[in-house]
């Protein structure tokens, strides 16, 4: 059979309406559109797709089964490794993981793994039947910090062999960077909360409102009764980068911008918690959170919306395909740009002037591309001379997220690294007996399918701790 | 959800609740705060923990309604319930090694200041209570502050009640006289408690200042409560959610808080506009 060169295309919504909306971009495959692109998957022996994927998904077997139609067997086959398919289809970077190692890739494009993931879990969570059930309770209790990814699959794992386990959410509502951080057009907030439901069908008690280190300690819970902790509360601190005019109106982190948006709903016709919208924006950073935040301020109406970033396209660490739907849209980029200052509104004459405080503009200067440094990638050298004003109303920051301190401040002897990560070992045990740690709170700012790994292993870890004893 | 078990005007537009909230009750120190949400698309806002009884399990709140939320959490009754209610969040009121304190509240702060001058007088210290209000018709609280300080003066800016003019003129005075306090704490409007510490600093009296900022979360995470502080020369970035809300007086940046706290004042008026015709469409 003749081998087709092009991934099937992902069916989206037209650009210019999809910029006005916060309906998800991506429709997903349809399941003729699966099957043909399954059908492009050579079935390699030595499977190098499977060493790509962080938690190892049987991918060509769950692939064959797409190729003939048995999505729920296919569904099925994922299941085993992966407890978050919908989620990890949509958002994972497939092009530096699973899909970076498919054979196909060195001479054509690699098969759309991540695209036929999404379908197989769409599909599964529109037809299935059968409802999940809690086990029958083995006598521990296991307690969970954090509804993240992280936190989500630990509990999932733990209660689906019979643990009674709680989990503690700081916010009102379950989910992590999944409900606060990406936004509705990425990831409808319909999926993540199936996802909760599913987990309280299991037995798994959600407790929203409860901040760990605050309102209960890990010492606290252990008195309880929990016999084992995962600690899976993220990096969810928001840097800034120490210019002058951060504290302008109209300067947000990321963070703030896109909690407003999507966890207050703020993108309503008539929001109860407001957000700045319309205008100039100037988003600085160039991962994802920068993507979603500038694609979020476009759709709340604003005029023109700028990336700042310091380095050039090829260092962009967004993933691939919101860089090319973001540019689709409309965003402009402004590579190879570093902001220096923001300028504020200032009427000498009257202080009480209500524009006074508000942004006017973000002042950048060029940079070029010098040596390599010691990541290997050509670290920007300012041009001399080259400052320059963007006019900008709003000024989003997302140049990264470092672990929240709370915990690590509350609980004696839970030691953290330079960078505030929970130190842990190879089974994810932290330096408190029976206080395990994953994902985020861990690595720093990282990826839902790592996250996501790191709660399996806790759960087997935490697994093989209390069956001892 | 969260069971409002009684509900008490304190004056027009100054209402105290008693909210069930078991973990908080048990755990709030004076100086702290909780977060709520009134109902399912409400916004977050933050309140002072004003007293608790943990074996009730009840944690009390006195707000002031100056806006959309707060407007619509006065429309609560007894035995309704909120949707969200979080804490305690923030750092407590450090009080270690003060025995001579003088408490400067000014409207609805001296519901924030309340709890914290009675810790005070708990813990044995000679409490001078300063509480401010625009007129005698929303003084609040006077007999609770009788009954924690040793010296208490009441003021009102247009001398209908207690004696005329602001808050910092019986503190200027005493300063005057020689009087001096291990430490001054002050809550209320940002305006107030900038001049709380003009008129503290030339002698030298250490001041807390008590920070309101716009917040949502209340865990560090969001980074919109954020304040500048100016220490040992350099300015420093701080979350009053997590570093505060209490701040030392002479470090912090009032003119950008100030104008920080304004940042939506269009969207809030418009927003209390509606929540009030709401209800008058209603009755
Ligand atoms: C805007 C944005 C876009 C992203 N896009 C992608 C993407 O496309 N692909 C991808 O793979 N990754 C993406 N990421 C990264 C990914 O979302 C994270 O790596 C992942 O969510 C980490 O999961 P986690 O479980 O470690 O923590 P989180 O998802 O951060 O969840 C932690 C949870 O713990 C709670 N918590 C924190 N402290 C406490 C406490 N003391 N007590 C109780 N609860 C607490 C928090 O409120 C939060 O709900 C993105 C991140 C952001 C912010
Ligand atoms: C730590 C802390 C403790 C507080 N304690 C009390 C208290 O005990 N009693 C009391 O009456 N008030 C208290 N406040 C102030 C209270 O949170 C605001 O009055 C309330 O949020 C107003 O909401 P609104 O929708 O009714 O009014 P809005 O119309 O939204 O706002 C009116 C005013 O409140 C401020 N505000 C609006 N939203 C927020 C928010 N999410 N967070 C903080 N401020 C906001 C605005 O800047 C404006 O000045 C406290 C604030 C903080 C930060
Ligand atoms: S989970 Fe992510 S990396 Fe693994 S197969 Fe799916 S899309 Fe690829
Ligand atoms: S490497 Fe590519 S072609 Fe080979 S099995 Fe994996 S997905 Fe199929
Ligand atoms: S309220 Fe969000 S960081 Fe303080």
């Amino acid at each position: 059979m003749a081998i087709v060169p092009k991934k099937n295309p992902m069916p989206t919504q037209a650009p210019e309406v999809r910029a006005h909306n916060f309906q998800e971009v991506a429709l997903g495959y349809t399941a003729e559109i699966a099957m043909e692109e399954a059908a492009r998957c050579l079935n390699c022996k030595n499977q190098p797709c499977v060493g790509g994927c962080p938690v190892n998904i049987h991918i060509p077997e769950f692939i064959s089964q797409v190729k003939v139609g048995n999505f729920e067997e296919a569904y099925q086959i994922i299941n085993k490794t992966s407890s978050l398919p919908a989620v990890c289809g949509r958002v994972c970077p497939q092009e530096s993981q699973c899909e970076s190692k498919c054979t196909l890739g060195i001479r054509f494009e690699p098969v759309g793994i991540g695209r036929l993931e999404r379908f197989v879990a769409d599909y599964h969570n529109e037809h299935a039947t059968a409802k999940p059930e809690a086990p029958e309770f083995n006598g521990h209790k296991v307690a969970i910090v954090g509804s993240g990814p992280s936190g989500l699959t630990c509990a999932g794992d733990l209660a689906k062999k019979g643990y009674k386990v709680a989990v503690f959410e700081a916010l009102h509502t379950a989910g992590g960077v999944l409900v606060y951080g990406i936004p509705e057009f990425r990831l409808p907030k319909k999926i993540v909360a199936k996802e909760v439901e599913t987990l309280k069908a299991l037995g798994v008690d959600v407790d929203t409102n409860v901040v760990i280190g605050k309102t209960l300690t890990i010492d606290e819970l252990f008195d309880m009764g929990y016999e084992a902790v995962f600690v899976g509360s993220g990096a969810g601190l928001p840097r800034f980068m120490n210019i002058p005019g951060e504290a302008l109106k109209g300067v947000y982190s990321a963070n703030e911008f896109l909690t407003r948006s999507n966890l207050m709903k703020s993108y309503l016709d008539n929001p109860v918690t407001p957000i700045m919208k319309g205008g100039n924006v100037a988003v600085v950073g160039g991962g994802n959170v920068a993507m979603d935040a500038a694609r979020t301020a476009l759709r709340l109406g604003a005029e023109n919306v700028y990336i700042v970033y310091r380095r050039s396209m090829e260092e962009l660490p967004a993933r691939k395909e919101e860089v090319e739907h973001a540019e689709e849209e409309g965003i402009d980029f402004r590579l190879l740009n570093n902001p220096v200052e923001i300028l504020g509104y200032n009427n000498p004459d009257d202080p009480r002037d209500p524009k006074n405080g508000f942004v006017t503009g973000i002042k950048c200067v060029k940079m070029e591309l010098g040596e390599p440094d010691a990541s290997g990638r050509r670290r920007p050298v300012e041009v001399p001379g080259s400052e320059f004003v963007l006019d900008v109303d709003t000024v989003i920051m997302a140049i990264g997220t470092s672990p929240n301190p709370l915990i690590k401040n509350t609980t004696k002897g839970l030691e953290v690294n330079s960078h505030g990560g929970i130190i842990v070992n190879e089974d994810g045990l932290t330096s408190r007996e029976a206080v395990y740690a994953g994902g985020d709170a861990v690595t720093g700012a990282a990826t839902v399918i790592s996250a996501m790994g790191a709660g399996k292993l806790a759960a087997k870890s935490i697994d093989e701790y209390l069956s001892k004893k | 959800m969260y069971k409002i078990v009684s509900r008490k005007p304190l004056n027009t537009t100054v209402t105290q609740m008693e909210i069930e909230a078991p973990l908080v009750a048990k755990k709030a120190k004076p100086g702290q705060f909780i977060i709520l949400r009134v109902d399912e698309e409400g916004e977050r806002i933050p309140l002072t923990v004003a007293g608790t009884n943990p074996e009730k399990g009840t944690v009390k709140i006195i707000f002031q309604i100056v806006g959309g939320t707060t407007e619509k959490l006065n429309h609560k009754n007894e035995g309704d319930y909120l949707q969200d209610f979080v804490g305690p969040l923030g750092v407590a009121t450090h009080t270690e090694g003060i025995k001579k304190v003088c408490i400067v509240g000014g409207g609805v702060g001296c519901a924030i200041a309340m709890p914290v001058a009675q810790e005070f007088h708990r813990l044995g210290a000679e409490v001078t209570s300063i509480i401010g209000f625009r007129n005698k018709d929303i003084v609040i609280l006077e007999d609770e502050f009788k009954a924690c300080s040793d010296k208490l003066y009441v003021m009102t800016d247009d001398g209908s009640y207690g004696r005329h003019g602001n808050v910092t003129v019986p503190l200027k005075e005493m300063l005057e006289n020689g009087e001096t306090f291990d430490e001054i704490i002050t809550i209320g409007p940002l305006i107030m408690m900038k001049f709380v510490v003009a008129t503290a600093k030339p002698y030298n009296i250490p001041v807390t200042v008590s920070m309101n900022p716009i917040m949502i979360d209340g865990t560090g995470m969001c980074g919109g409560c954020r304040l500048t502080l100016t220490q040992d020369g350099k300015r420093v970035t701080k979350f009053a959610c997590v570093d505060g809300p209490d701040f030392n007086g002479y470090e912090v940046d009032f003119d950008e808080a100030m104008s920080r706290n304004r940042m939506y004042m269009d969207f809030e008026r418009h927003a209390y506009e509606e929540a009030c015709n709401l209800f008058k469409e209603a009755k």
